[in-house]
């Protein structure tokens, strides 16, 4: 047995520095750093991205990228399939198709950006006060969004665009007017949630105003399910805008969408199935892209999924 | 029961007098009158055919008499279509709807179940990718595309199946499955997150314990818990195969309810329009409270009364 050799040194208390254990060793990180770091793992969600940027890109340039326009016709060179000269063929009236889809996603893009943001607004402050104040305004406000959601919302876009004269902010008010409960929804439920939490009693014993305390406290914290229903909305709004110009209530000439675009090419599409392939494909690419990145989103910003 | 009944028929007499209201201003301030055409009809007619449909009248002895009449059911005539009245057209159309809308639901809740709990089952696996892919293209792509890539696939190509109207069986499979995408690839979603949420539960590892068997805990203990999002689900499934049914059966030219309502909407038929929009909302509103009140009875812990408390 070997000897063990103590020291004094041995028998004196450790030094326990209280500020050393108190130091936090990691980096500090905020929510939507912790957000973007779940959301970066998720391959899917970021092609998506890339997909949303290029579309984006291609709206905003690639109208004029081919030497063509949207609006000439030739009629000499109507349904040609695609050439060198025409990328994506021309259309039944000799209009370049290729020039036509970018100038048609500028129009989709924007009627589902623009619905989406105004649900947007008029859902998050709709549910916020809702479920601030509850009581009375909570039950009246949220039973005039239940009569207005208990109708198809489809049947009551068709229904205003069958009474307003067609354009593209017609359809954008139509799609709104509806549009806006399922977000009003959802804010309501979080701020419900939230409004019984510390912070927003520290605020209130401060002396914040209800203002204040909504818009500074409790509708930030909500940001998380206000994103990813508005990455939802957006293609379910571009869906919209497609069916809607299916039925003949889109956009009007010579304004073009892809909606207008597959519509008008279903009619020859046993003849030409290029007319209908490139609008119908970038309805379905848009969409797809989108569905990916709001489910990424979902993921990566509900603390619930963490793993 | 009755008192939790008798509540919400009430909340819809309310919604369903809120909806006829709506539509009946939304119909007087459209432009247009019913009998504007390219034909112009000499003045005296059309002042014939004004009072004939009671258009004279002051707006409110208007709506009042629409009010009372449509309480019947009776929705009067079409604008467009001499001697027809809105009833016979829903009449008419109805069956045709209700056969392709009960097979696209059956559709739907059939293979997105099956989806849904392949996937759950294979989580994380070659299947529970596949699945996923699968439903997540199924909501990007919408139901006319589909219904064009289905007929061009199935009719054109393979000429395997009728590609439109409405005669036999088979001339019904393509447009309800191309009205059960969408909805199929939401309920796939939906059964894998709640089968997953279930198999992890503890009455499932009591069960496994037990020695029961792999198959009877999945499809006896874990399934029959793990429906039950899906029942909750049946209201919008209703409402997303309704509304389908507008450009599908355009597409595929089946005179249906849904058909009718949009050639009403072109033609700017009036009393159809409003006359098959209130009849979707007396379906849609009905349909929910079933589905309510199927959801009470199919999950015990839910006490239909307890709901109100809990609102």
């Amino acid at each position: 047995m070997s000897q063990v050799h103590l020291r004094d040194s041995d028998f004196e208390p450790i030094q326990i520095d209280q500020k050393e254990a108190e130091k936090i060793a990691g980096q500090s990180t905020s929510y939507w750093k912790d957000a973007w770091r779940r959301f970066r793992k998720n391959k899917l969600a970021l092609a998506g991205i890339v997909i949303i940027i290029l579309l984006a890109f291609m709206a905003l340039f690639g109208e004029t990228i081919s030497g063509q326009n949207y609006r000439d016709n030739d009629l000499m060179n109507a349904n040609k399939p695609p050439s060198a000269e025409h990328w994506f063929g021309t259309d039944n009236l000799g209009r370049d198709i290729f020039a036509r889809t970018w100038y048609g996603a500028k129009i989709s893009l924007f009627i589902g950006l623009m619905a989406s943001l105004i649900d947007l607004i008029i859902g998050v402050i709709w549910g916020a006060v809702a479920g601030f104040f509850g009581g009375k305004v909570d039950e009246y406000m949220m039973r005039i969004a239940d009569v207005l959601y208990s109708v198809p919302y489809l049947l009551v876009v068709i229904l205003l665009m069958v009474v307003m004269k067609q354009g593209l902010w017609t359809l954008i008010i139509a799609m709104t007017i509806t549009g806006w409960i399922n977000m009003a929804r959802i804010v309501r439920g979080q701020v419900m949630q939230l409004r019984s939490e510390e912070y927003v009693m520290a605020s209130k014993s401060l002396g914040a105003s209800d203002f204040r305390l909504l818009f500074k406290h409790l509708v930030p914290n909500t940001m998380g399910p206000i994103i990813v229903t508005l990455t939802l909305t957006i293609p379910s709004a571009i869906f919209t805008e497609a069916f809607l110009s299916y039925l003949g209530l889109g956009v009007p000439a010579p304004k073009a969408s892809w909606g207008t675009m597959s519509s008008d090419a279903l009619a020859s599409f046993q003849y030409y199935p290029y007319q209908l392939f490139f609008p119908a494909f970038f309805i379905c690419l848009t969409m797809l892209a989108f569905n990916i990145v709001g489910d990424g989103l979902r993921d990566a910003l509900d603390p619930k999924e963490r793993k | 029961m009755a008192r939790y009944l008798l509540k919400k028929i009430g909340s819809i007499i309310v919604s369903l007098f809120i909806i006829i209201t709506i539509t009946f201003i939304l119909m007087k301030i459209a432009p247009g009158g019913p009998f504007t055409s390219e034909r112009k009809t000499s003045p005296a007619i059309e002042k014939q055919m004004m009072e004939a449909y009671g258009l004279n009248d002051p707006i409110h002895e208007q709506y009042f008499d629409y009010l009372i009449k449509a309480a019947k059911f009776d929705f009067g005539p079409s604008f467009k279509y001499d001697g027809q009245e809105v009833t016979d057209i829903i009449k008419r159309s109805l069956p045709y709807s209700l056969i392709l809308g009960a097979e696209a639901i059956f559709i739907a809740l059939a293979f997105g179940v099956l989806l849904g709990v392949i996937a759950a089952i294979r989580h994380n696996k070659f299947a529970d990718y596949t699945a996923m892919i699968i439903a997540v293209l199924g909501i990007s792509v919408p139901s006319f595309i589909m219904a064009t890539i289905l007929q061009y696939i199935f009719a054109i190509k393979l000429q395997a199946l009728p590609i439109a109207r409405f005669e036999s069986f088979a001339h019904t499979i393509l447009p309800a499955v191309a009205l059960a995408t969408t909805p199929l690839a939401f309920i796939a979603r939906l059964m894998r997150s709640s089968m997953l949420e279930v198999l992890s539960a503890d009455y499932i590892k009591t069960a496994k314990s037990k020695g029961l068997s792999e198959r009877v805990v999945t499809y006896k203990h874990a399934l029959r818990n793990a429906m039950l999002p899906i029942v909750s689900y049946m209201g919008p499934l209703v409402v997303s195969v309704l509304t389908g049914s507008f450009v599908i059966e355009k597409i595929f030219g089946i005179p249906g309810l849904g058909n009718e309502f949009v050639v009403s909407v072109t033609n700017r038929d009036y009393t159809v329009i409003m006359g098959t929009t209130v009849f979707f909302s007396v379906l849609l509103l009905v349909s929910i409270l079933v589905v309510d009140l199927i959801y009470g009875l199919v999950d015990p812990r839910i006490k239909v009364t307890s709901q109100e408390a809990g609102k």
